[in-house]
């Protein structure tokens, strides 16, 4: 596992990266609004399969608030094809579209940047671009009535223009895999 | 208390949800009677054990060399985490608690 990593308060890097249709999307930037979220994810994990559709009713319930989320799968494919670039395309072809971009981090540089160790691993970044949360979702991942709500709290306390108030959870899943 | 069958739990530190799949094995042995401190714990730490066990990910519980949530066919041996499905459609990182107390009785009534 690389060294590296974002504590709490910290401005984020800046990375753009390729989503499925080829398309580049910025990683972490609120573009002027309240906040940003980064979800470091995969295909194969059974934590972030769990928490998947409740980080995409997160998208969803804030985009009209101007929260961008993005997806990032950054796992090693020659080791786990399941992750390659095109199970990630097939994924969301399947699904009909996502409402959230899912972005293959190749390189790793994005995942090493920011300190990625587990999917999922959820990072929300305020307006000023620093970091404002850092962890699970939610305190279970097979409780889906928990509806991300450590996810869902730091959003609110920046939405109010509030300090986050638990700014920091273990990230819980399956490791990101290196290469 | 009864010896009972052969259980073993294969697992491998990139998934963490191998002390859950423990604990859950344990209490469903000592429900049915068996010693729960008979579990073989063994961890897969490479390829090439993982390739040796058959492993198709962790955590994997066998009993009498019985997967209680047998892979899909071809599935490869591999250091990955498992997918699995409690029995209301749920994904889990542990096989549901009632798919390892069948596991268990089914190799108590071959015995």
């Amino acid at each position: 596992m690389p060294d590296g990593g974002l504590d709490i308060g910290d401005p984020v890097p800046h990375h753009a990266l390729p989503d499925t249709a080829g398309d580049m999307h910025s990683v972490g930037e609120p573009g002027g609004g309240p906040a940003a979220v980064v979800v470091f994810t995969c295909n194969h994990c059974p934590y972030a399969l769990a928490w998947h559709e409740r980080l995409m009713r997160v998208a969803t319930d804030y985009a009209e608030e101007g929260v961008p989320l993005v997806f990032i799968n950054p796992n090693d494919a020659e080791r786990y094809p399941r992750d390659s670039y095109e199970a990630m395309q097939l994924r969301v072809e399947v699904d009909g579209g996502w409402p959230v971009p899912y972005l293959r981090d190749e390189t790793q540089e994005v995942a090493t940047a920011w300190g990625a160790r587990t999917t999922p691993d959820v990072f929300v970044v305020d307006g000023d671009g620093r970091l404002a949360y850092r962890g699970a979702p939610d305190a279970d991942s097979e409780d889906p009535t928990l509806d991300a709500a450590w996810l869902r709290d730091a959003l609110e306390d920046l939405l109010a223009e509030r300090p986050v108030a638990r700014p920091s959870t273990e990230p819980v899943g399956c490791s990101v895999k290196w290469r | 208390m009864s010896r009972g069958p052969r259980v073993e739990l294969l697992w491998w530190e990139g998934c963490p949800s191998h002390p859950r799949a423990l604990a859950d094995l344990r209490a469903a042995m000592s429900e049915m009677g068996l010693d729960p401190e008979a579990v073989e714990v063994r961890e897969i730490d490479s390829d090439a054990r993982a390739a040796a066990e058959r492993f198709p990910g962790s955590p994997t519980i066998r009993v009498d060399g019985r997967d209680v949530r047998p892979p899909a066919e071809g599935e490869p041996a591999a250091l990955t985490c498992r997918v699995y499905h409690r029995r209301d459609g749920r994904v889990s990182p542990t096989p549901d608690p009632r798919d390892v107390r069948d596991a268990l009785r089914e190799a108590l009534v071959r015995a």
